[in-house]
């Protein structure tokens, strides 16, 4: 094949990709805000998005929030900057790891298995089923997940702040032989309302990505068990890759010079 | 005086990419008739039928669909909703819920349509519906997956006729069961269609459910109704494309596609 075909075919690929995703977006934006709503679907996907998603992305916290504490350390002691540790952990988290590795551990647990469930209904039929029943799959399967997706990651998100800065203290109290209330003083000091309030949008916004790409993902497979696999893996991968980009823009948003 | 027919269709066409799956279909269903249609997996059956129930978006599509002589085929939103709950569909794989209890996949139409009926009386709605599919109160509370293949197409015909639809679609009703359940499948279709009353569009490639569960057959071949008569004279038809697939012969005018 033609090389510049071969781009050209990829470049149009991808553009009919963004435009069908924004279609889908939109029309399941305006299903958000028309009846019928389904309340126990949304309760449903706030449980699994939020609260079964609490293990995992505790662990990621904790732990990102002690490695953040020792690596500190290690570089700041050159400059007997150790003080300034719980800033730089406080900072960091709610701005920066809180968000992104909670999003990209949802995107990996919840995307995937939205793609997984939504695309295997659709190459069973049961997403044809469920237009047959008087009942619009996107209003059914598509809006409790978004909604769930966006109420869901910024509660996860502050629960991530505070176990990771947790993770931080017990390093730097217990190992590394910081006074705690000077610690927890210096940390007080160090968050400012903005950081969490970042770290809180940027958070909407992943829950959003995630579901959406969860979601459309499933809604387009096609070619039974390769294609739904195929879909699993593309909504993982799309998520992450815009959560990072939309994780740029809202930086530079709200901290950008 | 012209009665007007049920379901009628006029020069259906609908392609995917330079794919013309239909070509130009012309069918007319009286109120209360079943008619069959037959053909070789690939000729649009599904595609004919999802186009009347306006759940499949074509590459390029023309011609019109007309419910009760009322033209449907742009129809979209609350306006396609309402065409749409005189229909029933029974899937070719059942598509049932799997993550609903069996009276729920039966109700659930029911409570998708009357927001203020209560859970407890469409559960009793649905334990009666499968009732007349010959399903025991019992199966209610489980879910497809400890379902058998015919019980789970009961479960499917019950979910199609729990709305009390006036048209009821069957795509490949007897796919993948054995010669009983097949017939049993069959007789069910039967007593419903007929005792309620109903229109019926089915697609199958079983002759012996196309006999049975129709008054007419047709059959579907390259995009186009290339035969249309009574169910008992499709064994006379005099056209060859009938013959060959109603015997089964490998030889004659219809060739598969072996090989791409």
């Amino acid at each position: 094949m033609n090389p510049l075909a071969l781009v050209g075919h990829v470049v149009l690929r991808f553009l009919g990709h963004v435009g069908r995703l924004t279609i889908f977006a939109g029309t399941a934006l305006s299903h958000c805000l028309r009846p019928p709503i389904y309340g126990r679907l949304i309760g449903h996907q706030m449980i699994e998005i939020g609260f079964y998603s609490l293990p995992v992305v505790g662990l990621t916290a904790i732990f990102s929030g002690m490695v953040l504490a020792l690596q500190s350390y290690t570089g700041f002691a050159r400059f007997s900057a150790e003080t300034a540790i719980p800033n730089v952990v406080v900072i960091s988290l709610t701005r920066e790891l809180g968000p992104v590795l909670a999003g990209l551990m949802v995107a990996g647990r919840i995307g995937a298995s939205m793609a997984a469930e939504i695309g295997t209904m659709r190459v069973t039929e049961q997403i044809d089923a469920l237009s047959t029943l008087s009942t619009n799959p996107f209003k059914y399967l598509v809006v409790p997940r978004l909604l769930a997706g966006l109420l869901m990651l910024p509660l996860l998100v502050l629960v991530a702040d505070a176990i990771g800065v947790a993770g931080g203290y017990v390093v730097s109290v217990y190992k590394l032989g910081f006074n705690p209330s000077v610690y927890i003083n210096s940390t007080y000091e160090a968050v400012k309302m903005l950081d969490v309030v970042s770290g809180v949008v940027k958070a909407a916004a992943f829950g959003f990505i995630i579901a959406l790409m969860g979601c459309y993902n499933g809604y387009y497979s096609k070619g039974g068990a390769q294609g739904v696999g195929a879909a699993t893996t593309n909504a993982v991968v799309s998520a992450s890759i815009v959560i990072l980009i939309t994780n740029y823009v809202i930086t530079e948003m709200f901290f950008g010079t | 005086m012209t009665v007007t027919p049920k379901i009628s269709l006029r020069g259906v066409s609908k392609a995917f990419g330079p794919k013309e799956v239909l070509r130009g279909v012309d069918l007319d269903i009286a109120r209360g008739e079943s008619v069959v249609v037959i053909g070789g997996s690939g000729t649009g059956k599904s595609v004919l039928i999802k186009s009347i129930l306006g759940i499949i978006e074509a590459d390029a599509d023309a011609g019109t669909i007309a419910i009760d002589g009322v033209d449907v085929t742009q129809m979209r939103g609350s306006e396609r909703d309402a065409v749409n709950k005189q229909f029933g569909m029974l899937f070719q794989g059942a598509a049932l819920f799997d993550s609903l209890t069996v009276w729920e996949n039966v109700g659930f139409g029911l409570l998708a349509r009357d927001r203020s009926l209560s859970r407890r009386a469409a559960r009793e709605q649905a334990i009666e519906t499968l009732g007349k599919v010959g399903l025991a109160a019992d199966v209610a509370d489980l879910v497809p997956s400890e379902l058998s293949g015919g019980m789970q197409k009961r479960v499917g015909l019950a979910r199609a006729i729990a709305g009390q639809p006036q048209i009821v679609f069957f795509d490949e009703p007897t796919t993948g069961l054995d010669p009983i359940m097949a017939d049993v499948i069959n007789d069910l279709i039967v007593a419903t269609v007929k005792h309620q009353g109903l229109t019926a569009l089915s697609i199958t490639h079983d002759m012996a459910s196309a006999r049975k569960i129709g008054d007419r057959i047709a059959m579907l071949y390259e995009g186009k109704l290339i035969w249309v008569g009574p169910a008992q004279d499709v064994d006379n038809s005099g056209n060859a494309f009938v013959d060959q697939f109603v015997n089964g012969r490998a030889e004659g005018p219809i060739k598969m596609q072996v090989r791409r």
